[in-house]
């Protein structure tokens, strides 16, 4: 199931792998992290014009015709710089909604901003009580014209501080997690009567709860299809959030292995102990089953397999699983050392705490997974 | 569980849980206590226990100790942990009070003892090195003897809440050419002398409760000197003994575990399917706890009899920490995409906290918890030490 990667594949690769080793080293993305709005316009640009982008989106709306394959091949050299700028955000997550369920219009209008860079976008389906369900919906929509007044809160949204556009998930109809009346809506993040309270997130990103009080916005694709185009969303996020934890696993066992051949401790190198050895033994082990299995995740998700998103909540749950155990043993390896905000390795363990939050934790998906298969 | 007490014993705990209930001070209930207190808070509760007689348990009568028994520590121990309180500072009253009444000479009894107890001298260890962390034999800074004087040149690191710190107690080098453990000696070190410098460590929850400190011929009065030069090895062990006692933290480990029940009740539905992963996970660390505290009833009842417990202490330490671990593991889990936020340093009311207040400390009670598996002797070290000691391999 090894990739053969293409050409242009390889070059995507090498191209972004050049971009961030020049730009966005561990003491760039610090000062990215610790600046005012927390995140760098001018990375924006050059990744744009990179045509990183452009990278996944189809031939039909301006893209290079990339697919998950694009998407997986940036997310793991992002995994490996720890970038914060918002890609799954924008491109992924409300890039892969427009393209899948908007209108001739709403694609022409509003994804040649986001392969330009010039708009970023954030996504807004968590509530309150929602916790990792897409369709416990409790913000409402009306109709009003031919436009939709939405009202309620939005939970947590990632990237809501920097994005000029909004997806929100709204009920229509229905009860709290009646799946059949949840619609989603583009919404303009500067719109009157909606409102941020802004917060930092554990791995040194922005985010925000949202409350809209009767405020316009447009709808994106049926009515009542928001929960079904959400959970397609989830399947291509899963994708990208595993090659990003992989990038981040395959960085913590390197520098885990390195630093085991330098400290030395009782007149001989910590690596030396066989204990470690196992340990690292067991972290290189998890690094090629996550990597695996995200590759044959990203790769049916490029070719549509069905069931693709019962495999999505079974990597999501094993490589999270994956990512912790790296996290938690190259923190310990390091010893005090891995507990300094000074050294990457913390930074590391906390965007994986991270990316085992959003849209489910190992256990939420581990349970997803095991429901599928009986319902199937 | 509970020990079985003598009606003395008994009524001792009551006292103590009715004393706790009536002085505990309010303004040291913060969210989280270790971060968000200043100086003159954290000793709020330590000048109240002094005036008191109960600031330390451990010390003999004739120092200033309330001269209990095995069994009426342990009681103290267990009400305060389990009311949530701050303990006093154990660099002060657990770590080199002890050094200082049992290998001190009687001019340093009188000059620092009192001093402990009212809590006017804050302590703080310096132990570890950048080069000596678990191998702490190893320390470098050297110590060299000039008239009346020890001139010392070091850096020590990871000293806990040295920003606070009027003395430091150091391992130093006396003697280079002597094997590891026979050239350290024991030495005080006022934090005011010239060439003591402290830097903050940021950790990765982004608190600061640790610092490097830099020595640069800092001069030390000889009469600074712990027991014998050279010897300062066994009172380091000794004092480490000391350190790894109190650290099963059955107490805290019951409260955060009766904490994280109520975040799953309030948070995840009992529909939800993930409650009862959370139902099974929860009893799990339970049993685990439960396991732990009746060793460790099992250790005070054979101490209670004058048997040596032999390296408990290790084992108290790894389990009590990968208890710990879990348990705010657990929590920043049930909290759902509330984890995804953490509180920024200093800590401030006017800076935005999503969720509800339960869960504002969860994200950094799960980064700060890493570290329990590393200090005072990493567990990989405490599993060496109870392999070669228990089990003679």
């Amino acid at each position: 199931m090894d990739i053969q990667f293409t050409e242009e594949q390889e070059l995507l690769g090498s191209s972004v792998q050049r971009l961030l080793r020049d730009q966005y080293d561990f003491d760039a993305r610090r000062k990215i992290v610790a600046s005012e709005e927390g995140v760098s316009r001018k990375q924006w640009a050059d990744f744009a014009e990179l045509g990183l982008f452009a990278a996944p989106f189809s031939e039909d709306v301006g893209g290079l015709g990339g697919g998950p394959l694009s998407t997986m091949i940036i997310m793991q050299e992002f995994g490996r710089h720890l970038v914060v700028e918002p890609f799954v955000e924008t491109v992924v997550l409300a890039g892969g909604l427009i393209e899948q369920a908007g209108s001739k219009a709403q694609k022409q209008g509003f994804i040649p901003d986001i392969i330009a860079g010039t708009k970023i976008w954030a996504l807004a389906w968590a509530e309150k009580d929602s916790r990792f369900d897409l369709a416990a919906v409790m913000t409402t929509a009306r109709r009003d014209g031919g436009d939709y007044v939405l009202s309620g809160e939005k939970a947590a949204v990632i990237a809501a501080p920097w994005a000029d556009y909004l997806i929100v998930s709204a009920r229509i109809s229905g009860r709290r997690d009646d799946r059949g009346g949840v619609s989603l809506f583009v919404v303009d993040r500067r719109a009157a009567n909606l409102h941020l309270q802004s917060f930092k997130t554990i791995d040194g990103r922005r985010a925000a709860e949202v409350s809209l009080n009767n405020v316009r916005g447009q709808l994106l694709g049926k009515e009542g299809e928001g929960v079904a185009a959400l959970e397609g969303c989830r399947d291509r996020a899963i994708g990208a959030l595993c090659a990003e934890a992989v990038g981040a696993i395959g960085e913590l066992n390197s520098a885990t292995l390195e630093y085991s051949k330098t400290r030395k401790q009782f007149g001989t190198t910590i690596g030396s102990f066989q204990v470690l050895q196992h340990r690292m033994v067991d972290m290189f082990i998890a690094h090629q089953e996550a990597l695996s299995l995200m590759q044959h995740l990203n790769l049916s998700l490029s070719t549509g397999e069905a069931g693709v998103s019962r495999l999505a909540s079974g990597a999501k749950s094993k490589i999270g699983y994956a990512g912790r155990f790296v996290a938690d043993q190259a923190v310990q390896l390091h010893g005090g050392m891995g507990m300094t905000d000074e050294l990457n390795v913390g930074h590391y363990f906390k965007r994986i705490s991270s990316i085992n939050i959003q849209f489910g934790d190992p256990a939420y998906h581990l349970l997803r997974y095991a429901r599928l298969d009986i319902a199937a | 569980m509970e020990l079985a007490l003598s009606p003395e014993d008994a009524a001792f705990r009551d006292e103590v849980r009715a004393f706790i209930a009536e002085n505990y001070p309010a303004e040291m209930r913060v969210p989280n206590p270790e971060t968000d207190l200043s100086k003159e808070q954290m000793l709020l509760w330590h000048r109240i226990l002094h005036r008191k007689g109960w600031i330390a348990p451990l010390w003999p009568k004739e120092y200033g100790g309330p001269g209990w028994s095995i069994t009426r520590r342990f009681i103290f121990e267990q009400e305060t942990t389990r009311a949530g309180t701050m303990p006093p500072l154990a660099f002060s009253v657990t770590m080199v009070g002890p050094v200082i009444y049992t290998f001190g000479n009687e001019a340093q009894k009188k000059k620092f003892l009192p001093r402990i107890l009212s809590g006017e001298d804050w302590w703080c260890q310096g132990y570890s090195e950048p080069g000596s962390g678990s191998d702490l034999a190893t320390v470098r800074t050297k110590a060299v003897r000039d008239g009346d004087y020890y001139i010392v040149n070091g850096h020590k690191t990871w000293t806990t809440l040295a920003q606070h710190a009027d003395w430091i107690f150091c391992l130093v080098r006396t003697d280079p050419a002597a094997k590891p453990q026979s050239g350290i000696s024991f030495l005080l070190i006022d934090m005011k002398s010239p060439g003591v410098t402290v830097r903050p460590i940021i950790t990765l929850d982004g608190s600061h409760e640790v610092n490097d400190v830099f020595l640069e011929d800092v001069r030390v009065p000889v009469e600074n000197l712990i027991g014998e030069e050279n010897k300062g090895w066994s009172y380091a062990k000794f004092l480490l003994g000391n350190e790894r006692t109190s650290m099963a933290g059955i107490g805290r480990s019951t409260r955060y575990i009766a904490r994280l029940k109520r975040i799953v009740k309030a948070d995840i539905p009992e529909d939800d399917p993930a409650h009862l992963e959370f139902i099974r996970d929860i009893a799990r660390v339970e049993l685990d706890v439960l396991a732990l505290e009746a060793t460790e009833l099992r250790v005070v009842a054979q101490m209670a009899r004058a048997i040596d417990p032999g390296p408990a202490a290790s084992l108290f330490k790894i389990r009590g920490t990968e208890i710990f671990q879990n348990i705010t593991e657990l929590t920043h889990r049930a909290i759902g995409n509330c984890g995804l936020a953490i509180r920024e340093h200093p800590v401030s009311a006017n800076l935005f906290m999503p969720g509800p207040d339960y869960g504002h400390t969860a994200s950094e009670k799960y980064l700060n918890s890493r570290k329990l598996s590393i200090y005072g002797g990493s567990n990989e070290i405490q599993r060496n030490i109870i392999a070669k000691a228990v089990l003679g391999l």
